[in-house]
């Protein structure tokens, strides 16, 4: 087990250096000088130059490379020059809302597609099967936004049982704070448990195949524990698989919902960001996202080890 | 059980054979639909269609009538123009950007391999750092760099579409590469580039293209994310996203004009999708039918 | 065998819908097995002799249709609700897989498996369950059975998981153990151990057992009756002893003569038998092994001979030209 995570924490560094590397050339390469961008309407020739040498944009690209590298793993990730906050406090303000929703979303998916794909799994086949699998399929190409749309005119305009947009700390009011997030959670949910269902399903009906689940019918298990115990643990390898590989797609769409339902995540401090083209935060914004996407992978690979003993004792 | 399992086994293809002849219909209906949303786009020019930047405050969000068929959006302009004209960006931007994608991703994915070594390590390598980014994040933080414009947000899609069109082109090569008219011709000492282009890319082109299909439907739905978002296509020209956007300031009003290009948006995307699945199954012999 | 057998197969059949047709894998066999004796079902891959094993226990294919009946304990499988059939099952009727390698559960621990058993059907706490499982871990030859409790299927041998699944089977006393190909797909080695540890566990737990084996050696001095299946029917049934001293059934003599000989010489042909098993989806107007038969002639490929004794009692074949009798004729 100790090998297997020293393996993929050093994999990690390679690709967390990659990954700072391509954020800083997005943004150095690609034209839009920051000088500009910060002086406006009174930029003149001599005060750009002034700016970028007091920024250190004349150096060369690399030692600006490695000095702003130098900066973010002392934790400086820059300050906006807009607002004056820093990247960091910027960060932290907004992310506990972005993980709220995230994990609200994925419950949501898990709490549909999980028991879908067992009864589809069970009768798979059937009418029932048919229907689900045809829905599924459907539910895929409905892309976030027009599910927010539909959800906010059917749950907020026509019903009026919830909150169109807006915000409430939890802090402040607990229910209010989970009403604000049921239509945001679901909307994202909506676009997830398809990917989920689907994938389990054709697992587990794969798993119900196999000689261990005679063998556990032929033990007299009660079928209920036959379903939950022995099959669908070993069917969720690749279920857990997929769901980290759908996180870059949730933080998508968390970047959309949070926009549509106006909720202050991360999403709409980069959206904001690229309103007012605050390109210290966004890069920073960028930088964080991306890590934070990199580990949550990282995280999925280790749960991927607890949930298969043949992984953690190296015989995969 | 040699010959149960035999049977049984036949009797799974014939379930796959039943199901593949039952999605026949609705496999047409969407290539129908394709069909018409591509004709549709491309004669824009020629339908008989008032202009869609044609502004008329006095007949503002109008209902279906004889004269605006689809009514009339909060700027009073003609919907079905504008719905029109949206899919000729969208179709643009989601045709071109799949094919950024599948020439750089299918060479390179090719190249590496049949060439393996370092040069796969190397492509492999990049194409998970550019996959370290949540592809929407990335698009949206390029588009802000870049400045907003029909071509730079097809490139920036475009790109983002190679790696996987590498790793289709790639896993299908490696699969390839050891067959026997691969070695057949290396033993008669063809060059690696008639190999390549004679033996190889026939083979490796089908499964591509279905996966192009695919592709569309992805490039679509995010072109119409960013567009909605206010970062797409620059006004005033409009795609079905930046529609749907606008179509949200007024849900309480008019919901027409939110789920009128919502509606053809989620049609086409599901008909791309299930026509690029369908090619992909009858493509590929392990995924078996859906 | 004047009281009534436990288990008592009468004229079941198994039907298996394909798109060639329906499949008949099992063809009105009938059987029975007495408490604590033991019955060696034998038979080619693909003879139905696995479909009839699962067919005792109720657990065939869903689209499987079964007829006749299962009598076990003086009830009838085949009508018991769901509810009552799981209650049975693994309680009073085992069974051990023939592949230890999938037939448990790679995701949980041995001792998970093992306890889950007997906390279903035995009024156990968990610290007696865990307690009885390490005696039936011991019981069945696993060393340091304490350990093995916590380690999961992929960190035992072969041999070693074939162990666990017969401790698992035997955990709750049964009454009637099915050993479907126990053997089959272990070393050769291994073989002997485990088919000598089945015989122990049965005589001293006094518990019927059925054997399903392809090899004829293998029931040879373990079983007290051998029934020989070919496509989906019993051919020849015999007490184990007059089988050996006297087989009929041209088929079951072929079947003796596949098993390779130690002291023969090396690069001896082993005599296989010629031909293929019949499509089970056709079904031939006469006796079903008459292609492959070397004494087969006239009414061979005429009608179905049925299955009748003639001089021993206990002794069944289904021949028109059994050994012996015709060797006149044939010799």
């Amino acid at each position: 087990m100790f090998g297997f995570v020293a393996r993929r924490l050093l994999y990690l560094v390679p690709v967390l250096v990659a990954v700072s590397l391509l954020t800083f050339l997005i943004a150095s390469l690609l034209p839009g000088d920051l000088a500009y961008v910060i002086l406006g309407d009174q930029a003149t020739p001599d005060k750009v130059a002034a700016l970028r040498h007091d920024m250190g944009l004349d150096q060369p690209i690399w030692w600006r490379y490695l000095s702003w590298l130098g900066h973010v793993l002392e934790g400086d990730f820059g300050r906006s020059f807009r607002t004056g906050q820093t990247v960091l406090q910027a960060v932290s303000e907004r992310l506990p809302v972005s993980l709220e929703l995230m994990f609200l979303a994925e419950l949501g998916a898990l709490a549909i597609g999980i028991p879908l794909a067992i009864a589809c799994a069970v009768r798979s086949g059937s009418a029932f099967d048919r229907f689900m699998t045809g829905s599924a399929f459907s539910m895929l190409s409905m892309p976030a936004f027009l599910s927010a749309i539909l959800l906010i005119y059917l749950f907020a305009v026509e019903l009026r049982w919830l909150p169109a947009t807006g915000y409430v700390p939890f802090e402040e009011d607990p229910i209010g704070n989970l009403r604000c997030f049921v239509l945001p959670a679901l909307t994202l949910a909506l676009g997830e448990w398809p990917v989920l269902m689907r994938v389990l399903r054709s697992d587990m009906i794969a798993t119900l195949q196999e000689d261990y689940i005679a063998m556990a019918r032929a033990k007299g298990l009660k079928p209920s524990r036959i379903l939950l115990v022995h099959a669908l643990k070993p069917s969720s390898l690749t279920l857990v698989t997929v769901t980290g590989i759908n996180i870059g797609r949730l933080i998508g769409g968390t970047v959309i919902v949070e926009s549509v339902f106006a909720l202050p995540g991360i999403g709409r401090l980069l959206l904001g960001a690229i309103y007012t083209r605050d390109l210290v935060i966004l890069q920073g914004v960028v930088l964080f996202v991306a890590c934070g996407y990199v580990l949550m992978n990282f995280i999925v690979d280790m749960l991927y080890a607890v949930l298969d003993p043949r992984i953690r004792h190296g015989h995969a | 059980m040699a010959t149960l399992e035999l049977t049984i086994d036949d009797d799974v293809a014939v379930i796959t054979v039943r199901r593949t002849r039952r999605l026949g219909s609705l496999f047409w209906a969407a290539i129908g639909w394709l069909i018409f949303v591509v004709a549709a786009a491309a004669l824009a020019g020629l339908l008989p269609l008032p202009s869609p930047t044609d502004m008329d405050m006095l007949d503002r969000r109008a209902p279906i009538s004889a004269l605006h068929w689809l009514g009339t959006d909060g700027l009073g302009r003609d919907e079905l123009a504008r719905l029109v004209y949206g899919a000729r960006i969208s179709l643009t931007v989601g045709l071109c950007a799949p094919v950024i994608g599948i020439t750089i991703g299918g060479a390179l994915g090719m190249l590496a391999g049949y060439f393996r070594g370092r040069f796969e390590t190397t492509v492999v390598g990049s194409m998970d750092v550019l996959l370290a980014f949540p592809p929407l994040i990335l698009a949206l933080a390029v588009t802000a760099y870049l400045g907003q414009s029909l071509l730079n947000l097809t490139c920036i899609l475009g790109v983002l579409g190679i790696p996987a069109f590498m790793r289709v082109a790639r896993a299908t090569t490696l699969s390839l590469a050891r067959r026997e008219f691969v070695i057949a011709a290396q033993a008669l000492g063809a060059t690696h580039m008639r190999i390549l282009l004679r033996e190889l890319l026939p083979n490796v082109m089908l499964p591509l293209l279905a996966f192009f299909l695919l592709g569309v439907a992805v490039t679509i739905v995010v072109e119409g994310s960013l567009s909605f978002l206010g970062l797409g296509v620059p006004p005033p020209i409009s795609s079905w996203g930046s529609m749907i956007g606008e179509g949200r300031e007024s849900l309480e009003i008019a919901p027409r004009l939110a789920f009128i290009p919502a509606i053809a948006m989620f049609l086409t995307v599901l008909s791309l999708n299930l026509v690029g699945d369908t090619l992909r199954a009858l493509t590929d012999p392990r995924q078996g039918a859906l | 065998m004047t009281e009534p057998a436990l288990l008592s197969v009468e004229g079941v059949a198994v039907d298996l819908p394909t798109p060639r047709g329906n499949l008949r894998a099992v063809d009105r066999v009938d059987l029975q097995v007495g408490a604590g004796r033991t019955l060696g079902v034998v038979g080619e891959s693909g003879c139905g002799k696995t479909m009839l094993s699962r067919a005792i226990l109720q657990l065939l294919p869903k689209k499987a249709k079964l007829s006749g009946r299962v009598m076990f304990d003086g009830r009838d499988l085949a009508s018991l609700d769901p509810e009552s059939l799981r209650k049975l099952r693994g309680r009073s009727l085992a069974v051990v897989f023939q592949d230890p390698m999938t037939s448990l559960n790679p995701v949980l621990t041995i001792g998970t498996q093992l306890i889950e058993t007997l906390q279903e059907h035995l009024e156990l706490d968990s610290h007696a369950a865990r307690q009885r499982s390490t005696e039936l871990l011991a019981a069945v030859g696993i060393p340091a059975p304490e350990q093995r409790l916590t380690q999961y299927p992929h960190q035992l041998s072969g041999g070693m998981r074939q162990r666990v699944a017969i401790a698992i089977a035997l955990s709750c006393e049964p009454k009637l153990l099915i050993a479907d190909e126990p053997t089959t797909a272990l070393d050769v080695t291994i073989q002997a151990q485990i088919l000598d540890l089945l015989a122990r566990e049965q005589r001293r737990r006094h518990m019927a057992m059925i054997l399903i084996t392809h090899d004829l050696g293998v029931v040879a001095g373990r079983t007290d009756e051998v029934a020989v299946m070919y496509a989906g029917r019993v051919v020849e049934r015999a007490p184990t002893p007059a089988l050996f001293k006297k087989m009929r059934m041209p088929y079951t003599e072929a079947l003796l003569a596949a098993i390779p000989k130690l002291d023969a010489a090396p690069h001896t042909p082993l005599p296989a038998i010629s031909g293929r098993p019949p499509d089970p989806t056709r079904s031939l107007k006469g006796c079903s092994f008459s292609p492959r038969c070397r004494y087969a002639a006239g009414s061979c490929y005429q009608e179905k001979p049925a299955l009748a004794g003639s001089d021993a009692p206990d002794h069944q074949y289904a021949c028109f030209h059994p050994i012996g009798a015709a060797a006149g004729i044939h010799a």
